[in-house]
């Protein structure tokens, strides 16, 4: 990140002591965000902001977790939703690693399938996906073989 | 770790190959007491009287014993127990279940639960692997082989799944050519057609049904179902358009078969079947011997 955008980033959020800042999540989908890392359930320091403007995005939204690293697993679940999503490690004010999210092959549970006839629509299934293609993100059902495609993702 | 059958592409080529010839076996030799008085439930949570008699002949002939459900309105499930309860509870009475669902996927959930194989009979739209293979052991008996077949397709291909699935296998052969006849509100989906691309296979799809089917090897026909259409005069045309009738196999070649996997409503004329290249009733009698070759397999007894 160049200094200028690092100076940016501080002017919009403040800044944390350690932690993870996941930047370049579409506005809309901020509170998805939130929900599928939990963040509405933990205890630590949490600052966000949204509607900031993004040459990449339109308008995006940034998220600052204090105390709190992410396992890979964990953070690509967001993949989904935030594809262009990246993360600063922060140790003592300072970004010490930059980390990209990857869609990832299998995702389970998160998202609802698309076909109303499958039985994880009927029945307490916990839904499994293969991840097909990436442009746009097609997942198939792992019970009913259907996709669910792109704009179709719905967040269970 | 238990063989259950869900999809088509649960088996490798080699098991389809393996099916194919246990099936002659059992043809040949159909009363084999390998089950051995073992337990099989026939699941059928939806009507299907044809596949439950076919499969229960099979289980019979090889000497097991049936415990199902009769009428699925009295069922369990009926009642509302779920499907995962169902099975839990089964599984402990039977070496064996066999399923046919009206959800797509609850073949796959029901074998994830079950700590006995699952065959799956029907899930739905999904998959119907036991309907499959009994076509391609059909396509193998009247051709002598799976492979260099110029197969046509009619009909509804759009959500008929037994086109989709045995669309699928025959992939696995050497130079299949799919030809894909159906009214354009129907056509192959298009995942299929991508499946066939990436493996460099050739399709062609056409909406009239015409005189090109003087190249077919084999013509599987589908039933094209009324509610499938928003607009009833559409359904109407379309139902009368994708008719076979005994006059247009004049100029077709000798080794040709009619497939279908029944029951037929008017998409095949009655005077198609007195013609010797009219199949399918012979093809579901293999449906018996594919399936006591499916049991064979899965239960490791062959
Ligand atoms: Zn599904």
């Amino acid at each position: 990140m160049s200094d200028i955008s690092k100076r940016k980033l501080k002017l919009k959020v403040s800044a944390i002591k350690e932690g993870t800042v996941i930047d370049h999540i579409p506005a809309p989908f901020l509170f998805k965000v939130i929900a599928i890392l939990g963040l509405d359930k933990i205890k630590n320091q949490i600052t966000f902001g949204t509607n900031l403007e993004s040459v990449k995005l339109g308008s995006k939204a940034i998220i600052k977790v204090s105390d709190k690293f992410f396992r890979n697993d964990e953070i690509n679940k967001i993949a989904l939703i935030a594809p262009h999503a990246n993360l600063n490690i922060i140790k003592n004010y300072e970004v010490v690693e930059k980390k990209i999210v990857e869609i990832p092959n299998e995702i389970k549970g998160i998202v609802k399938c698309i076909n109303p006839q499958c039985i994880t629509n009927h029945e307490k299934v916990t839904t499994c996906f293969k991840v097909v293609a990436t442009n746009p993100i097609s997942l198939k059902c792992k019970y009913c073989e259907k996709l669910t495609i792109g704009e179709q993702i719905r967040i269970q | 770790m238990k063989k259950d059958l869900i999809s088509i592409t649960d088996y490798s080529k080699e098991e389809y190959l393996k099916i194919m010839r246990l099936a002659a076996e059992f043809e040949e030799n159909p009363d084999q007491d390998l089950l051995g008085g073992q337990v099989v439930a026939t699941l059928f949570f939806e009507p299907s009287t044809r596949t439950r008699l076919s499969f229960e002949t099979a289980i019979n002939r090889l000497g097991g014993k049936i415990i199902g459900i009769a009428d699925p309105g009295s069922s369990s499930a009926a009642k509302g127990e779920s499907l995962h309860d169902s099975i839990r509870m089964v599984s402990q009475y039977a070496n064996l279940i066999v399923m046919r669902h009206p959800l797509d996927g609850a073949a796959r959930y029901a074998a994830e639960v079950s700590p006995v194989p699952v065959i799956n009979a029907g899930d739905g739209s999904n998959q119907h692997p036991t309907q499959t293979l009994l076509d391609m052991y059909s396509i193998l008996k009247t051709q002598g082989t799976l492979d260099n077949l110029n197969i046509f397709m009619v009909g509804d291909l759009k959500y008929g799944r037994t086109v989709h699935s045995l669309l699928m296998a025959m992939s696995a052969f050497k130079n299949p050519i799919f030809n894909f006849i159906s009214p354009a509100e129907l056509q192959m989906p298009n995942e299929y057609k991508i499946y066939l691309r990436e493996k460099n296979i050739r399709y062609f799809e056409h909406r009239e049904f015409s005189d090109i089917i003087s190249e077919a090897d084999i013509i599987y026909m589908t039933r094209v179902q009324k509610e499938r259409f928003s607009d009833p005069i559409e359904y109407e045309q379309v139902k009368n358009a994708y008719v076979l009738r005994n006059a247009m196999l004049e100029k077709t070649k000798p080794n040709l078969r009619i497939l279908h996997p029944l029951p037929r409503v008017n998409e095949i004329h009655t005077d198609v079947d007195t013609n010797e290249k009219a199949y399918y009733f012979n093809q579901a009698l293999n449906g018996v011997y594919t399936r006591e070759a499916i049991i064979a397999h899965t239960m490791n007894l062959k």
